[in-house]
């Protein structure tokens, strides 16, 4: 029986960039960071309240996995903002949606009420997009 | 639908503004009475929305702040010692118990289990690695996947 989901892959365009927007704007703490050659790493964080989830910013380079066109057509996807990886809930959506935006965070969607809450939505650093939600 | 309008657009800056304030300066002495004058709230009016919006008294916060900013030195391998007073805190006594209280561990602990972790790491990566992830990558190719 399936219990939990632990971990979650998000593609970036640069982890150095990436990991400072999840932890210095985005507040997610630093939990692995595991040397995987001289230019790539493990690089987990995991959103402030739910340490068990953690989020893989994953590079997008060239390996066993990803030839150079899939690389290629990946950053063109996430730069794009092609990719939404997920939902993130929030207490006050309002203070958040401040917070960030002083932080230079780009938002796509303005609070908005919604049926299933309220909701923003804004871009990582690479171009993804996540759903800011407060129910 | 239309963007919602905030029920009140200068209160909610005013109080992100104090929490960023925190943010910035957790390392200095703060008076958290000169906060709520900067953001042009009576003390108690100040500390009852704040509480509202973060869950947690200004107070509360700087000391979680304090705290989490420890933990983060810890794993940079930085001394307890040196720790404590980086973080805002004047004893080491008051540091090593609230530190304690709120991680469950005692700051020297908590560097002894990070080292270990960093030691770990370096010797062996893979661990910490789900196998996949690692084998689809080219990372460790003597790595047998379904070992």
């Amino acid at each position: 029986m399936i219990a939990k989901m632990t971990n979650v892959c998000v593609y970036v365009l640069n982890q150095d960039s990436a990991l400072d927007f999840y932890t210095n704007k985005l507040g997610f703490k630093l939990k692995l960071d595991v040397p995987m050659g001289e230019t790539t790493r493990w690089l987990t964080v995991t959103p402030p309240e739910q340490p068990e989830l953690e989020i893989t910013l994953f590079p997008l380079v060239v390996g066993k996995m990803f030839t150079e066109e899939v690389v290629r057509t990946l950053k063109e996807f996430v730069s794009k903002g092609i990719f939404g990886p997920g939902v993130l809930n929030c207490t006050d959506i309002f203070a958040t949606y401040e917070e960030l935006k002083s932080k230079g965070v780009v938002f796509i969607k303005a609070p908005t009420k919604e049926f299933y809450g309220t909701e923003a939505l804004f871009k990582d650093d690479s171009g993804n997009f996540f759903s800011l939600q407060q129910k | 639908m239309a963007a919602e309008q905030y029920p009140n657009v200068y209160l909610y800056k005013r109080i992100v503004q104090a929490k960023l304030f925190i943010d910035s300066n957790y390392a200095d002495k703060i008076d958290l009475n000169n906060i709520s004058d900067e953001a042009y709230f009576s003390k108690f009016h100040f500390i009852r929305l704040f509480k509202k919006i973060y869950g947690k008294t200004p107070h509360q916060y700087l000391t979680s702040v304090r705290i989490d900013k420890a933990t983060e030195l810890l794993r940079a391998d930085r001394p307890v010692s040196e720790v404590c007073f980086a973080v805002g805190f004047e004893s080491l006594s008051s540091f090593g118990s609230l530190f304690k209280r709120v991680v469950g561990i005692a700051p020297t602990a908590f560097l002894e289990q990070q080292q270990q972790q960093r030691a770990q790491i370096l010797a062996h990566p893979f661990h910490f690695v789900p196998g996949c992830f690692a084998y689809q990558n080219g990372w460790g190719e003597n790595i047998a996947i379904l070992k």
